[in-house]
């Protein structure tokens, strides 16, 4: 080839190059912009039989399987802070990831915590969860913590202490499965102090995962259960000062003054607690915390102690 | 220039046609009649959808069959069998060469995937009795499906011009796959906590033809309007990257030195 | 002196050895050469010597390691000039689905000829070739002296001033062989310039008004075919059936072979009519008699050998 047309064919190939990739990549982005938008407005699946789709798969299910459950957590991830996200997808996407891939547990333990909680964290369809954490159980026998998940679910969101205390019961049965467990099937039995089983429970979940959404979701539940428990503390000492001068407190900072309190006590977000108008404590209005997530049921002593 | 390949795309699609490449619709009627006739008895609701589905499926599939399988073939069988020796030696530049194959086998899948959409609307209209405006969307489906053709052709041709026809399919599948499944790529990625590995999915993303713009087989299903800035954005990107891959193609296809 | 038709300047092509080894062939070493408008041009060369190499490289099939060449003013490189060339590869290979003439009509057609001249056209080149009984036959049928025709019309189709051609002959049966001399000839006579390669004598020596002689990569020499060949015949060789029961005398038989009865003996030029006698005598039936030629080796060291004697215009220099 000619010194001087070689020269130039190479010097158009890189400079056109760099210029047709740039406006591919600008297009890309357009492109993703579109389908996003149109997706959110129908939340298109490609398949929605899971048998089906493992036949498809021609034996590369497992791949599949990741593939979804990697969608999965791509679709909740991406709603999370919206404010009117249902979740509708999530049941399909992890049905079909356990569907392919049964024995992915981790899909099973995300599932139980993200179907069961309510709109906008979850998909509030905690029968759903219960149905995904069964399977788990039923496919992988050996799995104690799944038991242990179910246990979670008729507890804190069903109230159902009997079918808690034996998914518990039945998880503790693994020789695998910690001392805490037997406990817990001991408490949903007993109805012990709910607050405190919450504390536990949530506990349990954080310690026993390292996905870092479920482990997100325990703190906050944590944090939650801490200041109503606090508030209750605090609500028993306000009782006190009742008692002792006639008369509620005008604020916290007066049962430091007093001397029934050291300090006016910190949030666990490091925010004081202040007196609500109804006399009773509260968290302080500028704190993160949230107490809606925690069902009543959840901290309430039970009105009754059934027989064991 | 636009003269001398259209000399060649005629005589790439007369090759095709004489190959009987064609014939491959009547798998295609097959399949149509069976299912329409199938989807009929049952009439569980969703007629449209499953026809749609698998008439828009199937399309893609044999399309895709005939864009690989013949385009690796394209410029390696020239050069393998030196009917390229007296065509050069006419006054046409090598790159107008390859643009006219690229032109000849786009025709031929054109014509093709033609023919099938009139199979595909004769087994709707069985089923359904009617055609519904929504059905406009499967036609930009189809249209979109042809943009994918376009890449793919595009690329087992560039690799037409230095490898085998083996190693050419096995290059060109692959990428199609990978450009399927890009965006999970590149959301592995993310999921990672590696710099590295998320900018290195990133870069996979938008280097590699994405070939999922194109899927809109879904929505065509369920009769979803597919926006005019969307079809807009595909084209542009298809007419990009099949440019990116005919450039390349052709600095290689200019420098070799034939047996 | 008028543009050359064929100017050819240091052209050399090296090939790698292979993919891994290192170091080159070299396949055409500094080839200068020209050929002037109007000229039949003979390249002549044993198999391998690098005709068709220097064919590809002039056509812009393959690129030159180093040199140049240009065609009627115009380099190689530029597409523009294979509107004014025609060229006919060695062992031609076309798209064996389309018939003959569906095969022409499409080259024509980057010539930009109206469909009624491309009609016209491939009807009469077709004849010109003899093939146009077999105008609508798919090439996959045809046999290898019939694609070298097609090969032709080709090449000529379009009226091309230079015309090259990589044994054209070869192929072709003896009527074959004449037809494409005749039209060699007939194109000369039209003031074209022919540059054909071969390996076989006879026919440069017929039809070249200069001959270039190929061996290994280098050019040997170049020179009108009677510069070249005109060289003493070694000897005689005849061809004679003795009768049964009968033996060719002692000194004949030396350099004698023999399949049955027939014999074929080599005589020095000189004893040829002794040679005669005593196979008279032995009641021989002569049946040819063919002068001995020497080698395309003979030849060109016997050219170098004129060459130093500087007795004639040569138009090349040689390495």
């Amino acid at each position: 080839m000619s010194r001087p047309g070689q020269a130039r064919r190479i010097a158009l190939v890189i400079v056109a190059m760099p210029i047709l990739f740039g406006g591919i990549v600008g297009l890309q982005k357009r492109i993703d912009a579109q389908t996003r938008s149109v997706a959110q407005e129908k939340e298109e699946l490609l398949l929605t039989s899971g048998p089906a789709l493992k036949k498809l798969s021609l034996g590369y299910n497992a791949l599949l399987a990741d593939i979804y459950w990697t969608r999965a957590v791509q679709y909740y991830g991406g709603s999370i802070g919206d404010a009117n996200a249902k979740f509708q997808l999530l049941w399909p996407l992890l049905d079909l990831t356990t569907t392919l891939d049964p024995h992915l547990i981790v899909a099973y333990r995300f599932g139980s915590i993200f179907l069961s909680e309510p709109q906008p964290i979850g998909a509030g369809q905690t029968d759903r969860a219960i149905e995904l954490v069964k399977r788990g159980i039923r496919e992988n026998p050996g799995e104690w913590q799944l038991g242990s998940d179910l246990g979670f679910l008729y507890f804190w969101h069903l109230h159902d202490y009997t079918n808690a205390a034996n998914a518990y019961f039945e998880a503790s049965k693994n020789p695998q499965a910690p001392e805490w467990v037997r406990v817990m099937a001991a408490r949903m039995a007993d109805r012990g102090d709910a607050l405190e089983t919450s504390r536990m429970v949530w506990t349990q979940i954080y310690q026993t995962t390292s996905n870092k959404e479920i482990r997100s979701q325990a703190i906050q539940h944590l944090e939650g259960l801490k200041a109503l428990d606090d508030e209750r503390h605090l609500d028993a000492l306000v009782a006190q000062f009742q008692k002792a001068y006639g008369r509620p407190p005008e604020s916290l900072d007066e049962l430091k003054e007093k001397g029934i309190l050291p300090g006016v006590p910190l949030d666990p977000s490091g925010l004081p607690y202040v007196l609500g108008k109804d006399g009773k404590a509260e968290l302080n209005p500028r704190s993160p915390i949230s107490t809606e997530l925690v069902p009543s049921d959840a901290i309430q002593p039970p009105a009754e102690k059934s027989p064991k | 220039m636009i003269g001398n390949i259209r000399i060649v795309a005629v005589n790439t699609f007369r090759e095709a046609v004489r190959d009987r490449v064609l014939y491959n619709l009547i798998f295609f009627a097959l399949l149509m009649i069976g299912a329409a006739i199938i989807v009929g008895q049952i009439s569980i609701g969703i007629e449209r959808l499953v026809i749609i589905n698998l008439g828009l499926t199937a399309i893609s599939l044999f399309g895709l069959g005939m864009a690989i399988f013949i385009g690796v073939g394209l410029v390696f069988k020239e050069m393998d069998r030196r009917t390229l020796y007296t065509v050069l030696a006419k006054p046409i530049r090598r790159w107008e060469f390859l643009v006219g194959k690229f032109g000849g086998l786009l025709l031929t899948l054109a014509v093709n995937t033609f023919l099938m959409t009139l199979g595909l609307a004769a087994a709707l209209w069985y089923v359904d009795r009617k055609l519904s405006p929504a059905d406009a969307n499967v036609l930009t489906a189809i249209y979109f499906i042809l943009l994918e053709f376009a890449l793919v052709t595009a690329l087992a041709l560039f690799f037409s011009c230095f490898s085998s026809p083996m190693l050419s399919t096995v290059f060109t599948i692959g990428i199609f796959i990978t450009g399927t499944f890009s965006r999970d790529i590149r959301d592995f990625g993310a999921l990672t906590r590696s710099p590295a590995m998320i900018a290195f999915t990133r870069a996979v993303y938008y280097l590699l033809p994405n070939f999922h713009n194109f899927n809109a087989i879904a929505a065509a299903g369920h009769g979803d309007a597919i926006p005019a800035s969307l079809v807009a954005a595909n084209s542009l990107y298809a007419v990009l990257y099949v440019a990116v891959v005919l450039l390349a193609a052709s600095a290689v296809f200019a420098g070799r030195n034939l047996k | 002196m008028a543009t050359p038709a064929i100017e050819i300047l240091s052209l050399t092509k090296d090939y790698p050895l292979g993919h891994w080894r290192p170091g080159k062939r070299r396949s055409l070493d500094n080839l200068s050469l020209e050929v002037q408008d109007g000229e039949v041009f003979g390249f002549l060369g044993p198999n391998g010597a690098g005709k068709t190499t220097t064919l590809k490289l002039l056509m812009s099939l393959i690129y030159p390691t180093s040199g140049t060449a240009r065609i009627r003013g115009r380099s190689i490189l530029d597409v523009r000039m294979h509107r004014e060339i025609g060229y006919l590869p060695e062992q031609p290979y076309f798209y064996d689905y389309l018939t003959a003439n569906e095969l022409l009509d499409y080259f024509a057609q980057f010539f930009g000829y109206s469909a009624a001249e491309r009609r016209e056209r491939v009807a009469r080149f077709l004849e010109e070739v003899g093939m146009t009984q077999a105008a609508n036959v798919q090439l996959r049928k045809f046999s290898k002296g019939m694609l070298q025709r097609v090969g032709i019309a080709q090449a000529i189709l379009h009226d091309p001033q230079v015309v090259f051609l990589d044994e054209p002959m070869s192929g072709l049966d003896p009527i074959g062989r004449r037809e494409v001399r005749d039209i060699i000839l007939g194109l000369k006579r039209s003031g074209r310039t022919v540059f054909f390669s071969t390996h076989v004598l006879s026919d440069a020596e017929m039809l070249c008004d200069r001959v270039g002689v190929l061996v290994a990569g280098k050019l040997q020499g170049v020179g009108a075919p009677s510069e070249i060949m005109s060289l003493e015949v070694k000897g005689m060789e005849i061809l004679a059936d003795l009768p049964a029961g009968r033996e060719l005398p002692a000194p004949l038989a030396a350099h004698a072979t023999a399949a049955g009865q027939r014999y074929r003996l080599q005589v020095p030029e000189a004893d040829l009519y002794a040679a005669f006698d005593q196979l008279r005598a032995a009641g021989a039936k002569i049946l040819s008699v063919t002068p001995l030629r020497p080698t395309l080796e003979d030849y060109f060291m016997r050219l170098v050998e004129n060459q130093k004697a500087a007795s004639h215009a040569i138009e090349v220099s040689v390495r």
